[in-house]
């Protein structure tokens, strides 16, 4: 029997060696004194961080051009949650060689960009007459007819781009784009007086629903959003994972986690102009990387070689360096 | 105990258990926890002389920080979530229960990585290890479930990139973050009985195998001059 066996199998047994007085109760009173005294002070002190969300009418109003330009996209079906894939649309998803859940679990929340964003807010507010017959007009075309408008405005409007990549819809070339730019407008006063928010969510009912979905997807779309995250810090390849508003602290214990976004295997540089299957499937990637590090931590203990790390790198000597002075390996072996 | 004794009635002394009542359900879970958690063992007042070190502070101090966390939890539950917006107390309340949640986290990070180092899955205690790291990954989703239900402007950008990859793994339709009513439900009636009861666990087998002994040196400082211990044998 090995050296080390024995000393495990000495470890197991119920401890026959010096012993002192421990009274846990008074050490479990005194935490709970320090953690309630650390834990207001730090309340006093800092409080907390409560950026105040973002609103449809914030957008409408201080980004006007790109809620417009937004929602034409999603008339077109051309904006990320229009072509998003499982589990709002059928698709593919993202996969990581022959796993495919995302694909598997199909249509589960579903959405339809341009019904749920557009047409059914639209319909939700008394309207007026320009965009009731502009309403009227898209929904007696045939969706060949709806795309072929929707995609020509679509294409017109991201022409209109400067030189810093700003739309212009008030610049587009005149074209037939049907009630595309009615309704487009309509949506972007909507959104500037306030009533979208409240339509977004209460899709018509009185409770409405506390599934923020299809507003958290549609508020995405546009550069609202991401402007706003990227100057809190908050962007993944920043460590946004971890990061809270304000330079609070977030969720710093997810460090582990949010360092695969840092690295430029799964995270492409802002000017690439291609990226690689590992980046285009980098959340599937990470995701799994975190549930196979998780797991490696559960089962630690099991792991040979692994589990003999804190016996190579001795940070035991200092944890246990009075035992060691004082008994050295008496009642270890 | 016969069942028509009147309460007061003084009673024969126990008998030992005969076989019908050695069966009970009661009796064989009765015998069980407590042969196992004697008094003395679940609440000892003596330790190994070895568990002398700031590092043992942090287990405890965990637990202080869980209490913490449920106390501000339950005060915000009970003015509903949108209280601490539009309220300075609220928002106080809120304040300790943001710095609970680091002080409980940074005390757990710092309990683990001791007891990595102190390989305390020696022994038997492999299940210890494994119930303090589930407690470890349930608090993360805990906590990640609080600062989706802040109704601010971190939970929306949280909501918005946390949505792509719990879809491509496959879990987003049934946890779905951009859904706060689903989110506030699972932050305060599930997630935190979790934490609860697997710490509850952690605790009952860190007191049934006790604290892990030290890790024999490869070098035994045996013929060194011992000082005066303060331990007791």
């Amino acid at each position: 029997m090995s050296a080390r066996r024995t000393s495990s199998d000495v470890a197991a047994l119920p401890w026959a060696g010096p012993v002192r007085r421990y009274d846990i109760v008074k050490e479990f009173v005194i935490a709970l004194v320090v953690m309630a005294v650390l834990s207001v002070g730090l309340a006093v002190a800092f409080g907390s961080p409560d950026e105040e969300a973002l609103t449809f009418k914030g957008w409408g109003t201080t980004a006007a051009d790109n809620f417009y330009a937004v929602t034409v996209g999603e008339l077109a079906g051309t904006t990320e949650s229009a072509g998003y894939g499982p589990p709002y649309q059928d698709g593919d998803g993202l996969a990581v060689g022959p796993l495919r859940p995302q694909k598997w679990m199909g249509v589960r929340l579903p959405v339809d960009a341009a019904d749920d964003f557009v047409i059914t807010p639209l319909k939700s507010q008394a309207q007026t007459s320009e965009v009731t017959a502009a309403l009227a007009a898209w929904q007696a075309a045939t969706p060949d007819q709806r795309t072929t408008w929707a995609t020509a405005l679509d294409d017109a409007v991201q022409a209109t781009a400067d030189a810093d990549g700003a739309l212009h819809p008030d610049q587009v070339a005149s074209g037939d784009y049907g009630p595309v730019p009615a309704l487009a407008q309509g949506l972007t006063e909507m959104a500037a007086s306030g009533s979208l928010d409240g339509a977004m969510l209460s899709q018509g009912a009185f409770y409405g629903s506390a599934d923020y979905t299809k507003a958290i997807l549609f508020m995405g779309d546009g550069s609202y959003l991401d402007d706003a995250a990227t100057a809190q810090n908050l962007q993944g390849n920043t460590w946004g994972m971890m990061n809270g508003t304000n330079s609070y602290p977030g969720q710093p214990w997810l460090w582990w986690a949010s360092l695969w976004y840092q690295i430029p295997t799964f995270n492409p540089a802002e000017d690439a102009t291609t990226t690689t299957s590992l980046q285009d499937n980098a959340d599937a990637w990470i995701f799994y990387i975190i549930g196979v590090i998780g797991l490696v931590i559960i089962f630690f203990p099991f792991i040979p070689g692994l589990r003999s790390i804190p016996r190579w790198i001795p940070v035991h000597r200092l944890i246990w360096r009075t035992y060691y002075r004082v008994h050295g390996n008496d009642h270890l072996v | 105990m016969a069942t028509t004794e009147k309460m007061g009635t003084p009673v024969d002394p126990p008998q030992p258990p005969d076989d019908v009542d050695g069966r009970m359900w009661t009796n064989r879970l009765r015998t069980s926890f407590f042969g196992t958690y004697p008094p003395e063992k679940l609440l000892p007042d003596r330790q190994p002389a070895y568990v002398a070190s700031w590092i043992y502070v942090f287990g405890v101090a965990t637990i202080a920080g869980f209490i913490m966390l449920v106390v501000s939890g339950l005060v915000l539950s009970f003015e509903g979530p949108t209280w601490y917006h539009t309220s300075s107390t609220g928002h106080f309340v809120n304040s300790v229960h943001f710095w609970s949640v680091q002080l409980f986290m940074l005390s757990m990070v710092v309990h683990l990585w001791g007891k990595f180092w102190m390989a305390a899955w020696r022994g038997r205690r492999a299940m210890t290890w494994v119930t303090g790291a589930l407690a470890f990954f349930s608090s993360i989703g805990t906590a990640f479930t609080g600062f989706l239900v802040q109704s601010n402007f971190e939970s929306q950008w949280i909501a918005f990139e946390a949505k792509d990859g719990l879809n491509a793994v496959g879990v987003g339709p049934w946890f779905n973050v951009a859904n706060a009513g689903q989110m506030l439900l699972l932050h305060v009636c599930l997630l935190p009985v979790v934490v609860g009861v697997i710490v509850v666990w952690h605790v009952l087998l860190v007191r049934k195998h006790g604290v892990v002994p030290p890790i024999p040196l490869e070098h035994d400082p045996a013929d060194q001059p011992v000082a005066t211990p303060q331990a007791r044998s």
